[in-house]
């Protein structure tokens, strides 16, 4: 802190004779002056007193927070009550579960159900719907993903040099922590990782493959795939996954699937609605090389998803990948 | 006439609501990560019912797993881990802040 403040009054004395303004503003001694002379205090000075200033009365912290909760809570529960009232209000007007007659069930549903595996080639009619029609939006999900892995980086990532904002004491309690869990692996989350975690990721994958198939898809195959890396790295440390998974892995994987995925559907931007013939057959629905571009679609997506869940889950342990 | 299916849905739905409500009353932090790890779960069996099996999948792994692992690391974090049983933060170091 001292030498914080010897730096500070150098730069001071640097700028003692700038015109700036802000210079100035902060150079400024932060308490105002003395009040002017006033008739009283002169008054006082003349009688040979002091002069004390009048004070305020002092609200205390806890005052203000008693304060607060005497207002807060019953605001909350009469707007919570109300916020309640309004959407069950709402609530009845919307139509019966399953009711055939509302405007959702139109034409564009059955345009799906019916021309979906003609169009699509994909016997899952959901991933022949969105990542064949509405393959687009998916990709503006998976963008969503993307920026939210950037900014949890951002938020939590350590300094590579490791000065600028670094808790010194947090990095030694982490390493002390690691140290510890290293030498003491816990029995029965090791052994429950290792018999697991290979099946969990190899479903994961399944799910991925079999996107236009069966039920799943890339998000859902990509979210197991991490959820059994998560698991690897409890088991068994996080120098294991480090040596497959680390940040360039990550960097790379990531972009390039997202790369790939708006190189496969940015035709969208100029063509709108419309297809392209893509000139790949649709093969036979049901096998596992069919349905054009979802196959692929959904391995990019898959990507995506496996390594933003990782990530966030090293990010939020260590602060790093 | 009811026939079993609807009971379960309404079975679970109650299941539902009482997660929702009781993960917003609890004054331990760890507890309510808990019970909103048991609504991922059911909501998982809802999906099911609802015939939306791809939900369920995403469901369980993102709702039921990764979300609660992430809650868990933010509660080691934040020092919110080691309660006593009435729900109240120990007593901290001197040095460490406040909540």
């Amino acid at each position: 802190m001292s030498e914080k403040h010897e730096s500070h009054e150098t730069s001071e004395t640097e700028y003692k004779g700038s015109k700036n303004p802000f210079v100035a503003w902060v150079n400024a001694d932060p308490t105002p002056e003395e009040a002017p002379w006033t008739e009283e205090k002169l008054e006082a000075l003349r009688a040979g007193e002091t002069y004390v200033r009048e004070e305020k009365p002092v609200i205390t912290e806890e005052e203000r927070a008693r304060r607060f909760n005497k207002v807060y809570k019953p605001l909350a529960v009469v707007l919570c009550c109300a916020f309640i009232a309004l959407l069950v209000f709402v609530c009845l007007y919307t139509p019966p579960f399953g009711a055939t007659d509302v405007p959702t069930n139109n034409e564009v549903s059955f345009k799906y159900i019916e021309d979906g595996l003609a169009d699509t080639g994909a016997t899952n009619v959901v991933a022949g719907m969105i990542l064949d029609y509405r393959a687009f939006d998916t990709l503006g999900e998976s963008s969503v993903l993307f920026t939210a892995v950037m900014s949890v980086m951002i938020l939590l990532r350590k300094d590579r040099d490791g000065s600028l904002v670094n808790d010194p004491a947090e990095d030694a309690a982490l390493a002390k922590e690691e140290k510890i869990s290293v030498q003491h692996r816990d029995v029965i989350l090791r052994t429950m990782a290792g018999i697991i975690s290979p099946f969990v990721i190899l479903f994961g994958i399944y799910v991925v493959l079999n996107g236009h198939i069966s039920p799943g898809g890339g998000f859902s195959g990509g979210a197991i795939i991490g959820a059994g890396l998560i698991l690897i790295s409890q088991g068994f440390g996080s120098a294991k996954t480090k040596k497959f998974f680390n940040f360039k892995v990550f960097t790379i994987i990531t972009s390039c699937s997202l790369l790939s995925y708006a190189a496969l559907k940015c035709y969208s931007f100029y063509t709108g609605s419309h297809h392209i013939e893509t000139g790949i057959p649709h093969g036979i629905p049901g096998a596992i090389l069919s349905s054009g571009f979802i196959l692929p679609l959904n391995i990019f997506v898959g990507l995506i998803v496996a390594c933003t869940m990782f990530g966030f889950y090293s990010l939020f342990t260590k602060g790093e990948i | 006439m009811v026939d079993t299916q609807t009971v379960l849905v309404w079975i679970l739905l109650g299941f539902l609501i009482t997660c929702a409500v009781a993960s917003m009353i609890t004054k331990n932090l760890l507890t309510t990560v808990l019970i909103f790890m048991s609504y991922s779960l059911v909501m998982t069996i809802i999906w099911i019912v609802l015939e939306s099996p791809d939900l369920a999948g995403t469901e369980a792994a993102v709702g039921a797993g990764v979300t609660t692992i992430l809650f868990f690391i933010t509660l080691k974090k934040i020092g919110a881990l080691h309660t006593n049983k009435k729900g109240k933060k120990k007593k901290l170091k001197e040095g460490e802040e406040n909540e």
